[in-house]
């Protein structure tokens, strides 16, 4: 790993100048993409800016029918607060089945919808629940933040502060994760939200997307039974040495009829 | 060169340290304690697994600066100074290692959930130990060993 510059700000405004400050600065979230990604040289910034030290990124709250979550809030603290499950229990449920223990220990919710890897699972929550990326410049609809794979709509610069969810009606996760790193193969998250569904797919493409075939079904119908027949074209799907394009379009429909399931059976703690 | 404060396993330690340096590492080579090892190195297997302010954490994906002011934990932090913790006795008397270079990982994160989860079901001892590889046991010894060591933690 080539050296680099180390820093830890307080605040969220000194993290801004100590990223201007570098020629090729990086945020550092929890580290569990970052880091192996450093170890490997495929990335060599100038300066590491840690963003652990800054208490305005930490936490969360429940305010009307809104979830916030700072973006430096782990996976772990994710899973296991009682707010959580309580205002989306889907949500918590899928923190929980991110990576591994250790992994759900260092990696957070900022940290993971900056990167956008193509088999992530919150960007399917932040994208189904229909969720706002709070940033240090403006709100992002997460309907405008996922731009392709490992890309986003964040500027240079720009740090992810936070995450807003309306809180839903229904919504509920189901992954088939890849038993090595188990990272989703197909993961679908269905949420109803003030009457209306949205169904979000990670794993199986080149980025998350929406699949509006289900959604529209959803609407009339919000049973599993709906989603009979409805197939996501394989030529838009990733095909890998662990899974084809076809395999995972199936998998898309199996997942999204147990997270319909899910959600109706036990209100989303899939 | 940063330079770093924290306790590992219970002692004071301060060092200067590059900031490219590994938690991993800095337990290794620096403070020369060996029991924490390195398997993959690409924070796949779990070798490395030390505890960071209590919680388990894959030294290897961690920079040492990140630990700065933190209390770490090692594998020679949780065995005593002759023969073995509860634990470590399951994982004897169960055949929970064949070559054992895991076990320093397993023992690690097998603390943390009996800490969390005094009497876990074997579900919950898988789901629990998803970022450790044994590439020796099948891992069915190592369930059996955890079942039994939290047991007699328990009492």
């Amino acid at each position: 790993m080539q050296d680099f510059e180390y820093q830890k700000p307080k605040t969220i405004a000194e993290a801004g100048d100590a990223f201007n400050a570098q020629s090729d600065g990086s945020f550092l979230a929890g580290g569990q993409t970052l880091i192996p990604v450093l170890k490997q040289g495929l990335a060599m910034p100038s300066g590491l800016i840690d963003l652990s030290g800054i208490e305005d990124l930490q936490g969360i709250t429940v305010t009307g029918a809104s979830l916030s979550i700072g973006a430096m809030t782990t996976h772990a603290r994710v899973a296991a607060s009682p707010e959580v499950q309580k205002a989306i229990p889907a949500l918590a449920g899928l923190a929980g089945g991110i990576g591994d223990p250790q992994v759900r220990n260092r990696g957070t919710l900022g940290g993971s919808l900056a990167n956008n890897d193509p088999s992530a699972d919150y960007p399917a929550a932040v994208l189904a629940l229909s969720a706002a990326v709070v940033t240090d410049k403006r709100r992002i609809p997460a309907d405008e933040f996922f731009t392709g794979m490992f890309e986003t709509a964040l500027d240079e610069g720009e740090l992810i502060t936070g995450v807003e969810f309306p809180v839903a009606e229904r919504a509920a996760y189901a992954k088939f994760a890849n038993p090595a790193s188990r990272y989703a193969m197909a993961g679908v998250f269905v949420a109803r939200v003030d009457g209306a569904v949205r169904v979000a797919v990670t794993g199986a493409g080149p980025g998350v997307f929406r699949v509006a075939e289900m959604e529209a079904a959803l609407n009339k119908d919000f049973q599993a039974e709906a989603l009979k027949g409805i197939a996501v074209p394989e030529a838009d799907l990733l095909a890998d040495i662990h899974a084809s394009a076809g395999y995972r379009a199936h998998l898309i429909g199996v997942m999204a009829g147990r997270a319909v399931d899910a959600a109706n059976a036990n209100g989303g703690a899939a | 060169m940063p330079k770093i404060a924290l306790s590992v396993n219970n002692e004071p330690v301060s060092h200067d340290v590059e900031g490219r340096l590994l938690l991993v590492d800095f337990i290794r080579e620096v403070l020369g304690l060996t029991g924490t090892h390195v398997g993959c190195d690409t924070s796949q297997c779990g070798a490395c697994i030390v505890h960071v302010n209590g919680l388990p954490v894959k030294s290897c994906t961690l920079l040492a600066v990140q630990a700065d002011g933190a209390d770490v934990t090692t594998i020679e932090g949780v065995s005593p100074d002759h023969g073995l913790n509860p634990l470590q006795q399951a994982f004897h008397e169960k055949h929970g290692l064949q070559c054992g270079f895991c076990t320093p990982g397993m023992v690690m994160t097998a603390m943390a959930l009996i800490e969390d989860n005094p009497d876990p079901s074997d579900a919950d001892i898988r789901h629990g130990l998803e970022g450790n590889l044994c590439r020796c046991t099948g891992y069915q010894n190592i369930v059996e060993a955890v079942r039994a060591g939290a047991k007699v933690m328990r009492g």
